[in-house]
């Protein structure tokens, strides 16, 4: 192997790369669990495959420099937005909603890309800014940049994703000098916000009706004995019924029998929590900490601030998705569809993964170049 | 390095720190949820999921009943059982599999493949192993309840029929939805359900078709009941009233017997049905159950067809009663004198090729000087190949699709049959060559490729004797939007064609033998030479399917109240003689029901059952029995509708 010039195959992160490994064990031993009595068996065979993709994609993209990523931030912000438009007026209706678009014979779901380059955009515009303290301008600049893909997502509608690019913004923002004072006003205005939607009366206004039979069920579970309230309190009793050893790999009851609902992808971490018990649970979640941890040392170490926004990047997206699907499988949060990265099932969002952690070996690789 | 890269290397070391704090106190904060859960609340949710073991068994939702005009039962239901697996534990169903299969003697390779296609279903579900479970078996699972724990009964309502066969075309049967069906249902139906697959059982599924409701138990671990829950209620399917008269439908059945053929009687003036039977017919119970892939393919491929609704779905050549269509042309349109008259030697020769009358066949005296009320009345070819010739196809067609053949009659029937009227543009679109003048001569008596449904002459009929306003047949007693068609005839011609097919009956015409003392019974016979079906070339010259028999009769001659289209198929018979009968059977048994109504001496016996009342038995039906007085072929009939069990 050949290494990118200034580079050398040491550079690589290994210990992130072990972490990540651990996680995708993990996960392909819980999704062989959950479906290998069921129609579904085989699906651990095919999240390998996607793993296999994964880190094939994510060496690649390693070997590109970030830099020259960067450079073609706008057009790639326009690619992003162009799909997402082309999947609003094209795209492939799958559970309801607008989503997927078909690539190499398989339906990629375009906003897992949109994500990747949302987190590329606001690096290049962090970049470019470059000052101490972010002025209320720009802070508004970088929010309409965010603002139109989001609102398209929403369309299709996909809230969950949607969600996932506040806090791309919010984590970018307060790396590149947020003022106090702003954060003061955005927060209350994000609270404001949260509070609307949560409050029936200006929810009706704002929200589809799933989307807030969603939260109705979020918040009186026992009154909806067979929608979402009924997928999270049956998540909620895998989880506590596990108890602290857990019920042994296979014999999860509300695993095995199909109380979990979508137990291979969205509550892989119900199910691992019921058969690993609370042991279990320490373990996946140490490893999830480890991974953002060691994100943010990349970030620490990284050559210069577009690297450093770029890993940041990653990491709050990361973030986000673990600590939003593993409230909801402990009945925290309300059902989004937000998988759990490297341990659910699925193609596009183990790809987004993959090339994620790309972007950080590509900024690590290049922390002595000059 | 592009123009916007500042290689700017101080980085934000302390909110960086932050961010690390974040994480760690977001993972902290996140296990002591699942402390919570796990550690805290585990005992609580122990529990929980033992009494998650909920066994979901279906409450099947009972059909709505069909009932006859007069409130009486048609179709209903009797309970029966099916036995459920559950398979919650894979373990305790494999070990008790041997056991199942001999106990209730179901192979157990068939067992296996049921598990095995049933795998995407969440295994709290139970599957059916046995749809009708007989009396030992439902013995055999109460013994053994407690070895067995993983079998149970539902119990559900099958379709009742009446026995024989009766209108069993007409009400058609249910059976497993097919995927089409449920992927047009709009998720109401699953597979294994079962609906509507012909007649009406199809065409008001809809209605018939209740929801299933849902019994919920919690089970312990080894499958003991050890508390309810609140159980979701199965809402039963609408009942459906019919026009269907039970009396006249009996009478049509025994009157037919085991003839293959047809009967349609309908009321010409609101276009109810009152009776519709073809025979043969198979017998719907037999697959309330469900039906072996053998019988299936046996009751296809039967040259007899037992599957065709013969009433909607035969297209035959009319015969003779297109002749009615050719009469009210002449008197309408004035192509030809009226007062045209032929010499009929017993056979013509027309565009060089010589046709007979049927006379000629008959070895009967030729019918000598014709004109046109003397050939309705003697049925004479020879003047109608003459007006046909005169006339032309064109015209012919005009009429005849005007009063609507070749067209659907949009009866409330699946798979209804349109017939064919040929027309020069139809010759053009459909072999792309020209009309032959001589295929008009055929036409001229109904023969050739003109073809048409038992229902399709009845409403022609019907609306020809009612000056031309032809009702949209239908079943449904409360029928809303039932369609009028009118085709304007003049008063003198409905006159004279109403007169005309009066005397073909009662002043010594074709149909002099089945005259009603009191009743103006009127129509026209048919005897076509050839069978309508597309294997007509291969069998047609085979003798046994040299006629078929028509007769289309009404009551009373003008503005009739009924009108009933007969088919008999190789009968080697004159219409007249062979369905004539039957005609007049039903014409009377309405006439004699209609007496006993004014005086006050008929009652609906079966009026007690109230809608709504899903235990009446059909068997506790009282029919009136009536035999028929047909002289023909009366006495080699056994009587089709024995409905007193």
């Amino acid at each position: 192997m050949r290494d990118a010039p200034g580079t050398t195959t040491r550079d690589y992160d290994w210990w992130l790369l072990a972490i990540l490994a651990a996680i995708c064990t993990l996960g392909v031993i819980e999704i062989y669990s959950a479906t290998h009595g069921s129609s579904l068996v085989g699906m651990h065979l095919k999240q390998l495959r996607w793993l296999g993709i994964g880190f094939v994609v994510m060496f690649i993209v390693s070997r590109i420099d970030y830099h020259l990523i960067l450079d073609q931030a706008p057009i790639l912000y326009l690619i992003g937005v162009a799909a997402l438009i082309a999947v609003l007026l094209v795209g492939h209706t799958r559970f309801g909603a607008k989503r997927w678009i078909p690539v190499l014979g398989e339906f990629l779901q375009v906003s897992e890309l949109v994500k990747l380059i949302i987190i590329v955009g606001l690096a290049r515009f962090f970049a470019e800014v470059n000052t101490e303290q972010l002025s209320l301008r720009d802070l508004i600049k970088a929010g309409l940049l965010v603002g139109l893909p989001l609102v398209l997502i929403l369309k299709q509608p996909d809230l969950g994703t949607a969600l996932v690019l506040v806090p791309l913004l919010v984590v970018g923002a307060f790396l590149a000098g947020l003022q106090w004072q702003h954060a003061a006003v955005f927060s209350l205005a994000g609270v404001l916000l949260v509070g609307a939607v949560f409050y029936p009366p200006v929810s009706r206004h704002i929200l589809k009706p799933y989307q807030r039979d969603r939260i109705t069920s979020f918040l009186h579970p026992e009154e909806d004995a067979k929608g979402s309230g009924y997928q999270l309190l049956q998540s909620k009793i895998a989880v506590g019924s596990g108890g602290f050893w857990g019920k042994g790999f296979g014999n999860g009851t509300q695993n095995q029998l199909g109380y979990i609902p979508v137990r291979y992808s969205d509550f892989i971490m119900s199910a691992w929590a019921e058969e690993q018990g609370f042991k279990g649970v320490l373990f996946a979640l140490g490893l999830y900490m480890a991974l953002l941890l060691r994100l943010v040392q990349n970030a620490q170490r990284a050559k210069d601030r577009a690297g450093m926004f770029l890993v940041m990047g990653v990491a709050a997206a990361l973030g986000f998705h673990v600590l939003v699907n593993v409230a909801m499988v402990i009945g925290a949060m309300p059902v989004t569809g937000i998988p759990l990265p490297l341990m659910s099932y699925g193609g596009s969002a183990t790809l987004f993964v993959f090339l994620a952690i790309g972007l950080v070996m590509n900024v690590r690789l290049r922390r002595f170049v000059n | 390095m592009s123009y916007w890269f500042r290689n700017d290397q101080r980085l934000p070391q302390a909110r960086l720190a932050v961010a690390s704090y974040i994480i760690v106190g977001m993972v902290g904060v996140l296990l002591l949820g699942f402390w919570k859960l796990q550690v805290i609340d585990s005992d609580k949710y122990a529990q929980w999921a033992e009494r998650n073991r909920v066994r979901s068994i279906p409450i099947i939702a009972p059909r709505g009943r069909m009932l006859d005009r007069d409130g009486r039962v048609l179709v209903d239901n009797r309970p029966s059982f099916s036995v459920l697996l559950l398979r919650d534990d894979p373990a305790l169903v494999e070990k008790n599999l041997p056991t199942i299969a001999d106990g209730l003697n179901i192979p157990i390779e068939d067992l296996r493949e049921q598990l095995v296609n049933t795998r995407a279903l969440p295994k709290f579900q139970p599957i059916v192993i046995k749809p009708e479970a007989s009396d030992a078996d439902v013995a055999y699972i109460e013994s053994h309840r407690a070895d067995i724990p993983v079998l149970e009964m539902l119990s559900v309502s099958r379709r009742r029929y009446l026995p024989g066969a009766f209108m069993s075309h007409a009400t058609g049967y249910v059976g497993e939805v097919s995927e089409q069906q449920i992927e047009a249902s709009n998720g109401k139906l699953r597979p294994g359900d079962f609906g509507g697959k012909t007649g009406l059982e199809r065409q008001y599924n809809d209605i018939l078709m209740g929801t299933d409701g849902m019994r919920r138990v919690i089970v312990n671990s080894v499958g003991k009941e050890v508390d309810r829950l609140p159980s979701q209620e199965a809402i039963p399917g609408k009942q459906i009233q019919l026009t269907i008269d039970y009396d006249l439908q009996t009478v049509a059945e025994q009157s037919l017997g085991e003839r293959e053929g047809a009967v349609v009687a309908l009321d010409p003036r609101s276009g109810e049905v009152l009776a519709m039977v073809s025979h043969p017919a198979p017998d719907p119970n037999d697959f309330a159950v469900r039906v072996s892939k053998e019988e299936w393919q046996r009751l296809n491929e039967d040259e007899h067809k037992p599957l065709l609704n013969r009433a909607i779905q035969g297209q035959l050549a009319p015969g003779s009663v297109f002749k009615i269509v050719m009469a009210t042309a002449m008197y309408e349109s004035h192509a030809v004198p009226e007062n045209m008259t032929i010499f009929c030697p017993g056979y013509g020769t027309f565009y060089g090729r010589q046709f007979k009358c049927w006379v000629y066949w008959s070895q009967k005296p030729a019918h000598g000087v014709v004109d046109i009320h003397r050939a309705v009345n003697q049925s004479c070819d020879i003047f109608f190949y003459t007006l046909g010739m005169r006339m032309g196809i064109d015209m012919i067609s005009k009429y005849a699709s005007g009063m609507g053949l070749g067209h659907k009659t949009g009866i409330d029937l699946p798979a209804e049959e349109a017939g064919l009227m040929p027309s020069e543009e139809w010759v053009e679109r459909a072999f792309h060559r020209r009309w032959y003048p001589g295929e008009t001569v055929s036409v001229a008596i109904g023969q050739g490729a003109v073809t048409s449904t038992p229902l399709q002459l009845a409403r022609l009929i019907g609306g020809i004797a009612s000056g031309g306003k032809f009702m949209q047949p239908h079943m449904l007693k409360d029928a809303q939007n039932v369609s009028e068609q009118t085709f304007p005839l003049k008063d003198s011609t409905v006159e004279k064609i109403t007169d005309d097919m009066y005397g073909a009956i009662n002043q010594g015409g074709t149909g002099a033998s089945l005259k009603l003392q009191g009743i103006e019974f009127s129509g026209k016979s048919g005897t076509a030479q050839v069978i309508g079906y597309g294997t007509r070339d291969r069998i047609g010259k085979e003798k046994k399917f040299l006629d078929n028999a028509w007769f289309v009769g009404y009551a009373p001659r003008r503005d009739p109240e009924i009108v009933v289209s007969v088919l008999v198929q190789e009968s080697g018979k004159h219409g007249g003689e062979a369905a004539g009968p039957v005609v007049r059977d039903i014409i009377k048994a309405y006439y004699d029901k209609k007496a006993k109504k004014t005086q006050g001496q008929y009652t609906a016996e079966n009026k007690k059952y109230d809608i709504g009342d899903g235990a009446a038995p059909a068997a506790s039906i009282q029919a009136p029995v009536i035999k028929p007085e047909a002289a023909s072929g009366s006495a080699d009939r056994p009587a089709a509708a024995e409905h007193q069990r």
